[in-house]
């Protein structure tokens, strides 16, 4: 049988390293294969993805956290203390083949396990394989946020129309008997889930990275992003963050006392204040300086021509899709529509159109060429459509989060492709949102939607080609460990 | 300065002590005065607070008292043997051979791959034989010197 196997003590001296020899002694005296990771003083290799996957079974030797315990999420666990392994490495080598095979650690300790997908889709080693690993970890657990959420708001939109927004709350209005108070029910159930987007996904980018002391930090730090208006590229930065200070923290090691309470008190704790301030002082400001730098510069482009100023504004929605570039654009867009006058009506369907775009392009990437996505992305296909066409463009965070080099340009390529267009065809809109479902208010409607449809087109190809370019290698990359796991 | 992890000075193969804290103290002065610690009351108290988080006795007669110290300058081993054996709280009783490792507090990982080395021979059959079968202090350090060479 194969195993893999974790020593760790609280000095990282001498216990680590002989627990670690006395389980390759006795595994190889009992025909078995064994790759022990020391996490101790002289450092240790990681075990590598390759070696866990084939493994029967995990043993963990130790008197202290093992780091990083997510990876062995899907595979049987004996658990034992550095002791244990010296003075009868011969008996734990017998307990792991008796765990192999049996319930995972998963079931066994009730432990949130990263979906599938999450760690399938990423087998390559590298840390360009570890990054995408741990972003497609947060984005699995955004999917169902984004789905519930994105599909309540359209249900909204056509149940009540675009002004459903301006709905009073439903803790101070709700009439059972109208249709319109159920659509505003539905509204701001969706907005809740929305809230939580930025943060989930943080909070399990973090998770991934640095187990479940990470998540907190990572949580914290994602609303945090939401309140400096950060959007989801905050997010990305503050779960990153929040992993990569934990981890770096649960390298400090302590007395034995204090480790018990380091994991629920400790950790998420300094995690938690280093992150949040970090993304509150740091990122705060420059992006509110950012963000009235830009609004100051729109509001100064008025001479600029239909089409440039089309292309600009929808690129900027599909940049961070609900983040500060596209919150700018979209101010910028309905702000105009109070004055009424026809160049703002142009503005606006441009701005919808372009932010109709990502969802949509990527919905029908994935359609087409399914290869190119991850199981995670694939599932969160299906919804876009619908909101895509409800103008929520929100739908393709799943899909920019998870590979935001590749398809942030593709979707900024389409979304100004469709903005230059609507303003071409000199298409209007008096409502600031709604999506299809708000047609019947748009002037050249079938311009329009031709001008819709050639952004999704655009942006799906070029996300096409954007992720057969880049993926070349790693697909060459997970081949072997794709043939290994099916021998 | 011999920055070896160990040498002959640093072995004491007749440690006449019976009890551990005056084992570690007496194996701890050769470390003190062949310039590997700095400051004898301070790597003792590093040490007693090591053990105190769990004993450091291990089947097989070994005790290995440890601790990473601020007052330690470099990864190093003093080795005693003890004819009567000495309590370092194994379950099987007591131990004949003690292991003194001394880490310096913040020594790098390619630093402490020496102790790791270390370490890792004293789950081996062999290696404790060897050393209970020794007759002089220069043999063991050359021989454990060699053991542990990368």
């Amino acid at each position: 049988m194969k195993f893999v196997a974790v020593t760790a003590c609280p000095t990282g001296i001498a216990h680590t390293y002989m627990a670690a020899e006395a389980l390759e002694q006795a595994a190889t005296a009992a025909g078995d294969e064994i790759v022990v990771e020391t996490q101790g003083s002289a450092g240790s290799t990681t075990l590598s993805t390759a070696d866990i996957e084939e493994a029967d079974a995990v043993v963990l030797a130790a008197d202290v956290g093992v780091q990083d315990r997510g990876r062995f999420a899907n595979k049987p666990v004996v658990e034992a203390t550095v002791k244990q392994a010296v003075n009868d490495a011969a008996g734990l080598i017998e307990q792991a083949r008796g765990a192999a095979g049996s319930e995972p650690e998963a079931t066994a300790a009730a432990q949130p396990v990263p979906p599938e997908p999450a760690g399938r889709t990423a087998a390559g080693s590298g840390m360009a394989g570890r990054l995408r690993q741990w972003l497609m970890t947060g984005v699995s657990y955004v999917i169902p946020f984004v789905a519930a959420g994105g599909l309540l708001i359209a249900l909204s939109f056509a149940l009540g129309g675009y002004r459903i927004t301006e709905a009073p709350d439903v803790t101070e209005y709700f009439d059972p008997a109208s249709l319109l108070s159920w659509a505003a029910l539905a509204n701001q159930i969706g907005s809740a889930a929305f809230e939580f987007l930025v943060p989930v996904l943080a909070g399990f980018i973090a998770f991934a990275m640095a187990d479940r002391p990470a998540l907190a930090p990572g949580f914290v730090g994602g609303a945090a992003a939401v309140a400096v208006e950060a959007g989801f590229l905050g997010g990305l930065v503050a779960g990153l963050l929040a992993g990569a200070v934990v981890a770096a923290l649960q390298r400090i090691r302590v007395p034995r006392a204090v480790a018990g309470i380091m994991p629920v008190v400790v950790l998420p704790l300094l995690g938690s204040l280093v992150v949040g301030a970090l993304m509150f002082v740091l990122l705060g400001k420059p992006i509110a300086a950012a963000m009235s730098t830009l609004t100051g510069w729109l509001n100064g482009l008025t001479g600029a021509g239909a089409l440039l100023l089309g292309a600009l504004l929808g690129g900027m929605i599909a940049f961070d899709m609900g983040g500060p570039v596209n919150k700018v654009a979209y101010t910028f867009a309905v702000g105009g529509l109070s004055t009424g006058s026809e160049t703002a009506l142009e503005i606006m369907a441009a701005v919808m159109g372009a932010g109709m775009v990502p969802p949509l392009a990527l919905a029908l990437a994935a359609t087409v060429r399914s290869k190119l996505f991850g199981p995670a992305e694939q599932e969160s296909a299906r919804p876009a459509w619908l909101l895509g066409a409800s103008f929520i463009t929100e739908g393709a965070i799943p899909f920019a989060a998870a590979d935001p080099l590749r398809v942030i340009p593709a979707m900024v390529t389409g979304s100004a492709t469709t903005g230059a267009l609507s303003m071409m065809f000199g298409a209007t809109l008096r409502a600031p949102h709604g999506g299809l479902f708000v047609l019947p208010l748009v002037g050249q409607p079938l311009l329009y939607m031709l001008a819709i449809a050639v952004g999704v087109v655009v942006a799906a190809v070029a996300v096409m080609l954007a992720k057969q370019i880049g993926r070349a290698p790693a697909t060459a990359e997970s081949a072997p460990s794709e043939a290994a796991v099916a021998a | 300065m011999n920055i070896e992890l160990t040498h002959s000075d640093l072995i004491d193969l007749d440690l006449r002590a019976t009890d551990r804290r005056t084992a570690v103290r007496s194996l701890a002065q050769r470390l003190v005065a062949s310039g590997r610690v700095t400051d004898l009351e301070q790597f003792l108290t590093d040490v007693e607070s090591r053990e105190q988080q769990m004993a450091t006795g291990m089947a097989g007669g070994i005790g290995i008292p440890h601790c990473r110290s601020s007052a330690v300058t470099t990864p190093t081993l003093a080795f005693g043997r003890s004819a009567v054996g000495i309590d370092f709280g194994a379950d099987d009783g007591p131990a004949t051979l003690i292991f003194l490792i001394a880490a310096p507090e913040g020594g790098d990982s390619d630093h402490m791959a020496v102790l790791a080395a270390l370490a890792r021979r004293l789950v081996r059959a062999e290696f404790k034989r060897t050393l209970l079968e020794a007759a002089d202090p220069a043999a063991v350090a050359e021989y454990v010197r060699e053991e542990v060479k990368p």
